[in-house]
């Protein structure tokens, strides 16, 4: 008997996390105007950056012969969106507290645990899907890292949208203000980003702003995305840093103790 | 269906609720009357599983709210005073979501979402966007969707705050007809006097403590009576005979040249005045005494109604 009602009440809260799922899914289907936003965004920057930078870091000795500013760019550009869109899917957590629909999730009787997963998963899979239009954009620029290549960017997307949005989960669940986020995000996510090598790569720079790359997590993950992306063309042995294995295992951690402080961050109500 | 003990909530120094104990029986309309930041809000959240309870101990559907969370928020509905749609989806969409939340199979939800929108006259609006929504129609959709799993107790937070009296009106007639129906207890908040009356009983609350529990006609009796305005030409007069006939009757001079009597059953102290100084009485007047009466001789105070209207008046522009 005991089994039954273990395996009901598991069922019961699979079905919590589906549905707190498909809520993020539905919300992000309907506000399609949404949707073209955050994929234009990252169309934009490549566009301007990528044709504005191309002539001047051709004339250096970062970018080997034949091989151009954007593709420097994508994998950071890709990062970028999986990285935002993933934030932002779970900072709505502070609209919904806003806006009191937060409550409708907080009395029903489903688990913490539930409520996190769901809202992760939503927010990873919002990102997942930008990130796979991007990738279509490949073999545009001349990059394509074969089937397998695109499982092992799907994997490295996915991770970097966990850790986002278990860190935006985090932070929205102590956060009673729009505000307050804003400043997290221009004094913190702005430039972990912007460290991580996606605009300009490690080689070159100032000792200490190598240091902070260094320890910037963000920096594994773009580091693992272009070596995926690059496989063994010059651009790899330029550029890329670490092995594969070694920037999913960090990635992987990060993702992890993202997901873990989420949960012991978003709780139910007050005391 | 809610039985409370001496529950208790302290938020460091502050005592919100002290210690307060009722009971709430099967399909009863219970109302907890009080003025802003007289503890009503902790109350049903503690009720609710949303705030631990310093102290006490509530029963809810005959769950413990502190040791089984779980089961209690599977037995009871709540409409909360603020709303709590995402109103970027549809009716639908909404109570769909909340079916699934609450583990009610598709087929049962699909045709119990169809009784509940034709009783709160939505049905015709369920494809549309809670964007689309006035307050009264969001508020009639969240009482749909707070019932749409069969709950045994509805938590009513200010359910017609902010709404126009046709709405609230409405909204009783829903309130009624659900405990007529589904014999569902209904637990409601609210600082409208007159709203009280709807209820079957009352608990009016003070700073964080039950100060009197009764029907609205029992806590009427019990803390003031009828009163009887008696219009003459001679009040000194007929004062003193009306002393000296009925020494125990509570009778005073009026502010205007009137004479005052306070009595429990003044229907029938009329026509033994009137009889008795038919002479003396050009008119008379009889007023049963309002719950305002009631709540300004417990609490010393008024209920205040203006700050309440400023409060609702916020609460609608921050709900858009």
């Amino acid at each position: 008997m005991a089994d039954i009602g273990a395996s009901t009440k598991m069922a019961h809260e699979l079905r919590a996390v589906y549905t707190l799922w498909l809520r993020e899914m539905t919300r992000f289907v309907t506000e399609w105007t949404r949707v073209v936003g955050a994929l234009a965004q990252p169309l934009i920057f490549l566009l301007i950056f990528g044709i504005g930078l191309n002539s001047t870091f051709r004339g250096g000795a970062l970018l080997p012969p034949g091989f151009s500013y954007t593709q420097f760019m994508f994998p950071g550009i890709l990062g970028m969106s999986v990285l935002f869109t993933s934030l932002f899917s779970s900072i709505s957590v502070i609209w919904d507290r806003e806006f009191g629909f937060l409550k409708e999730i907080l009395v029903a009787p489903i688990s913490q645990s539930s409520i996190v997963l769901g809202k992760m998963l939503g927010g990873a899979t919002q990102a997942l899907i930008q990130g796979t239009i991007l990738l279509l954009l490949m073999p545009f620029l001349g990059l394509w890292p074969g089937m397998v290549g695109v499982l092992k960017l799907w994997l490295i997307m996915f991770l970097i949208a966990i850790t986002l949005s278990g860190l935006g989960l985090a932070l929205a669940s102590r956060m009673s203000s729009m505000e307050g986020f804003q400043m997290i995000m221009n004094f913190v996510v702005m430039p972990l980003w912007m460290l991580s090598g996606a605009f300009f790569p490690l080689q070159g720079v100032p000792s200490w702003m190598e240091f902070l790359m260094r320890i910037d997590p963000l920096t594994y993950a773009v580091d693992a995305l272009r070596g995926v992306m690059y496989g063994s063309s010059p651009l790899a042995k330029a550029l890329v840093a670490h092995t594969f294995s070694f920037d999913l295992t960090i990635v992987a951690l990060l993702a992890l103790g993202a997901f873990i402080l989420a949960l012991l961050l978003f709780r139910r109500g007050e005391g | 269906m809610l039985q409370v003990e001496g529950l208790e909530k302290r938020y460091g120094a502050v005592h919100a609720v002290k210690g307060i104990s009722f009971e709430v029986r099967e399909a009863e309309i219970f109302g907890f009357l009080g003025p802003n930041g007289a503890g009503k809000t902790t109350t049903m959240k503690m009720l609710a599983t949303l705030v631990r309870p310093t102290a006490g101990k509530a029963l809810v559907a005959g769950y413990d709210v502190s040791t089984q969370p779980d089961e209690v928020r599977r037995s009871i509905g709540i409409v909360f005073q603020d709303p709590s749609l995402d109103d970027r989806l549809t009716a639908a969409q909404n109570l769909r979501f909340h079916a699934m939340l609450y583990g009610v199979p598709s087929d049962v939800a699909v045709a119990r979402v169809k009784e509940l929108m034709e009783m709160v006259e939505l049905q015709d609006r369920l494809q549309e966007r809670v964007k689309t929504f006035s307050g009264g129609m969001r508020r009639r959709l969240e009482i749909a969707r707070g019932l749409l799993h069969r709950p045994k107790v509805l938590f009513l937070d200010e359910p017609t705050a902010g709404l126009d009296t046709q709405t609230r009106m409405k909204i009783w007639g829903y309130i009624h007809e659900l405990r007529e129906r589904e014999g569902v207890a209904v637990f409601m908040s609210t600082h409208y006097l007159d709203e009280a009356e709807n209820c079957d009983r009352i608990a009016i609350i003070d700073h964080g403590e039950i100060v009197a529990l009764d029907t609205p006609d029992g806590l009427k009796s019990q803390f003031g009576g009828d009163v009887i305005t008696l219009m003459t030409d001679d009040p000194e007069t007929l004062l003193a005979a009306i002393r000296e006939r009925w020494p125990q009757l509570k009778v005073r001079p009026g502010s205007q040249g009137q004479v005052v009597v306070e009595t429990a059953e003044g229907a029938s102290w009329v026509p033994r005045l009137v009889e008795a100084f038919v002479h003396h009485i050009q008119a008379v007047t009889l007023s049963r005494p309002s719950l305002d009466d009631v709540f300004i001789k417990l609490t010393g105070r008024a209920i205040r109604e203006e700050e309440a209207s400023a409060v609702d008046r916020m609460r609608l522009q921050r709900g858009h």
